[in-house]
C-alpha cells in the first residue's frame, strides 16, 4: 500500500512537473528559443488565482478565479511575445534565453511585492480532503491533478491533431518558410504559442498550489520540468509528460528508499545518464530533410 | 548571326496583364539583389525567368509573395500595389509561392500539407473538392495520403508542395526551381503536369529556373535574369533559337571551321 500511495503522490507532483515541460517544449518546438521563465509562469499563475480567490485579497469563488488566471496568464504570454520578443526577431537565441531569465527574476520580485515572501497557501477545494479507496487514503488534490492533467492532454492533442488552426500552429514548427508562403500568419501564431503556454502554466500553477503552499521562489521548480523536459525528448510534447512524470515518480521513492541527502540528486542523476546513453532524449522527434 | 535582344517589342498572345512587376527593387542587407526589375505576366500564360544562380531569381519571386520587402518600385497585381503586403495578405489575393526545395511540412501527413496550402480558405467543399483534382492530377499522393511528407522521395516531396500550393486556389502561382535536384524523367513529368494544370485549370504560372531547356519548351514567354537585371526578353521559342541563350543557358556550342570551340562569344547585351 506504501508503494501504490507513494506512486500517486509521485504521479501528482510528476503531472505538474510535466505541464511546465509542455510549456517549455512548446515555445522551444515553435519559436526555438528555450522560456527559463516558464516555471515564474507557472508561480505567477498560482499567485494570480490566489489573489483572486484567498479571503485576505479579492475573495472571488474558486470556480470564477481559475478561469480568470488561465485568461490573465494566455494574455500575458501573448502580449509578452507580440510587445517584446518580437521585435528582438533576427538577434542571437541567448539573446532570448537571457531575456527570459531575467524575466524570471523580475516575475519573483513583482510577485514577492505584491503577495509577500512568506509561502501562502490557495483557498482551493480541493486542497486538503481524503478519498478512501478500500484501504487507501489518497489525497483528493493529488488524484485532481492526475485527472487534470490527464484531461488536458486529451484536450492539447485533439487540438493539435484535430484543429486547422492546431495544425498550423504545428506546421509554423515544422517549416516556418514555407508556412509564410501558404499565408500562415506565423508572427501571430508564434504569439498564440505563448499564450497557450501561459495558459498552461496557469493551470500547472492552479494544480501545484492546490497540494500545498506556494511563494515567489516557487519558480525554481522550473529547473527540475526543464529536466523532464530534455529526458523526454526535448521538441516532443508526450516526451515532455512522460519525462514530469518519471521525475515525479523517482523522487518520493529516492526519498524512501535512499538516505537524504542523496535522493535530491536522483533525477538529476537520470538526466545525466540519458543525456549520456540517449542524448535525444527518450522520445525524440528528429527527422533528416531530404535532399 | 546573333539574334538581338529584344526589350521593347510588344508581348505576342496571351490576355491582359495579370502581374506587372515595375522597377521593382530588393536588398539582402546591403546588397541589392535585384537592380530595378520590370516585366510582365499575362493571364493563362507560363512565364519563366532564367538565369544563373544568384542571378536574384528567388529574390524577385520572394518580394512579389510579401516574404521580403522591396526598396523601390512597384508590382501591380490585378489592378493594386501589392508590394511590400505581408504573405498572408498576398496569398488571400490568389498568388501562391511554390519555394525551392520544396519546403513541405515533414511531420504531417500528405493530407494535412495539403490542407495547410488551404490555410486561407473557409470554403470547406471547395478545400475537399480541390484535395480530390490535386490527387487526380498526382496519383501517387492519394497513395500516401497518411504518409509523414518528410519520409517521402524528393520528387514525391516536389510535387506535393505543387499540390499544396493549388489548393490555395491560385490565380498565378509562382514556381521556384521545380526540377532542382530530380531525375531527368521526374523533371519531364513534373513539367508535363505544371502545363497540364496551366491548360486545364487556367493558372497562371510564372516559372523560375536554371534549367532553361525544360523551361522554354513549357513556357510561353521568357526573361532572361543576370545580376539583378532583365537583359532579354522574348518569347519561349524565340529564345530558345537565340544563339546567346543557347550559347550561355542550353550550353550548345558553335563549331568553329577547325571543330575547336570558339574562345569567347560576346553577350549582345553587353
Amino acid at each position: 500500500m506504501d508503494v501504490l500511495q507513494l506512486a500517486i503522490s509521485g504521479l501528482a507532483n510528476g503531472c505538474v512537473y510535466g505541464l511546465i515541460a509542455l510549456g517549455f517544449v512548446l515555445i522551444y518546438k515553435a519559436t526555438e528559443a528555450v522560456n527559463f521563465a516558464q516555471g515564474d509562469f507557472m508561480m505567477l499563475g498560482a499567485f494570480i488565482t490566489l489573489g483572486l480567490t484567498n479571503a485576505e485579497f479579492m475573495g472571488l469563488p474558486f470556480w470564477i478565479a481559475v478561469p480568470i488566471a488561465i485568461a490573465i496568464m494566455a494574455a500575458f504570454g501573448y502580449l509578452l511575445d507580440m510587445l517584446v520578443l518580437r521585435r528582438m526577431f533576427g538577434q542571437s537565441q541567448i539573446a532570448v534565453v537571457m531575456l527570459t531569465i531575467a524575466l524570471g527574476f523580475v516575475l519573483r520580485f513583482v510577485a514577492g511585492t505584491i503577495w509577500g515572501h512568506e509561502p501562502k497557501s490557495l483557498e482551493s477545494p480541493i486542497a486538503g480532503l481524503d478519498v478512501r479507496f478500500g484501504g487507501l487514503v489518497l489525497g483528493l488534490d493529488e488524484i485532481s491533478v492526475i485527472i487534470v492533467t490527464v484531461l488536458l492532454t486529451i484536450v492539447l492533442y485533439l487540438y493539435f491533431n484535430r484543429t486547422k488552426l492546431g495544425i498550423a500552429m504545428q506546421a509554423a514548427s515544422q517549416n516556418q518558410l514555407a508556412a509564410y508562403y501558404m499565408g500562415i500568419p506565423v508572427k501571430r501564431v508564434h504569439s498564440m504559442i505563448w499564450a497557450l503556454a501561459g495558459a498552461v502554466a496557469a493551470i500547472a500553477g492552479v494544480l501545484f498550489a492546490s497540494k500545498g503552499s506556494i511563494d515567489p521562489s516557487t519558480g525554481l521548480l522550473g529547473i527540475k520540468a526543464f529536466a523532464a523536459a530534455v529526458i523526454g525528448g526535448f521538441g516532443s510534447l508526450p516526451g515532455a509528460l512522460l519525462g514530469g512524470v518519471i521525475v515525479g515518480l523517482i523522487e518520493p521513492f529516492a526519498s524512501y528508499y535512499i538516505a537524504a541527502g542523496y535522493s535530491q540528486v536522483m533525477p538529476y542523476l537520470l538526466l545525466f545518464l540519458i543525456l549520456v546513453f540517449r542524448p535525444h532524449g527518450i522520445l525524440a522527434q528528429i527527422h533528416r530533410k531530404k535532399v | 548571326m546573333t539574334a538581338p535582344a529584344r526589350m521593347s517589342e510588344p508581348m505576342p498572345q496571351g490576355g491582359e496583364p495579370l502581374l506587372a512587376v515595375k522597377n521593382l527593387e530588393s536588398y539582402y542587407g546591403p546588397i541589392m539583389a535585384i537592380r530595378g526589375v520590370s516585366l510582365e505576366v499575362r493571364q493563362g500564360q507560363i512565364v519563366t525567368v532564367l538565369g544563373a544562380n544568384g542571378a536574384g531569381k528567388t529574390t524577385l519571386l520572394k518580394t512579389i509573395s510579401g516574404v521580403m520587402n522591396p526598396q523601390k518600385g512597384q508590382v501591380l497585381y490585378a489592378g493594386g500595389d501589392i508590394a511590400g503586403w505581408e504573405p498572408d495578405h498576398v496569398v488571400r489575393t490568389g498568388i501562391v509561392h511554390v519555394p525551392e526545395g520544396r519546403e513541405v511540412f515533414p511531420l504531417l501527413t500528405v493530407e494535412e500539407n495539403l490542407r495547410m496550402g488551404a490555410f486561407v480558405r473557409n470554403d470547406r467543399e471547395g478545400v475537399r473538392r480541390d484535395e480530390e483534382m490535386v490527387y487526380s492530377y498526382f496519383p501517387i499522393l492519394a497513395e500516401r495520403r497518411r504518409q509523414a511528407a518528410g519520409t517521402m522521395s524528393g520528387g514525391q516531396q516536389q510535387m506535393l508542395a505543387i499540390g499544396r500550393g493549388l489548393m490555395a486556389k491560385p490565380k498565378l502561382m509562382l514556381l521556384d526551381e521545380p526540377s532542382l535536384g530530380l531525375s531527368p524523367l521526374l523533371v519531364k513529368e513534373i513539367f508535363a503536369i505544371i502545363r497540364r494544370l496551366n491548360r486545364e485549370q487556367g493558372v497562371t504560372m510564372m516559372l523560375v529556373e536554371q534549367n532553361a531547356r525544360v523551361a522554354l519548351e513549357v513556357a510561353d514567354y521568357g526573361y532572361v535574369m543576370e545580376l539583378g537585371r532583365i537583359v532579354m526578353d522574348d518569347t519561349a521559342p524565340r529564345l530558345l533559337m537565340s544563339k546567346d541563350v543557347q550559347e550561355f543557358y542550353l550550353g550548345v556550342q558553335e563549331q568553329t571551321q577547325r571543330g575547336q570551340k570558339r574562345w569567347k562569344q560576346r553577350k549582345t547585351w553587353r
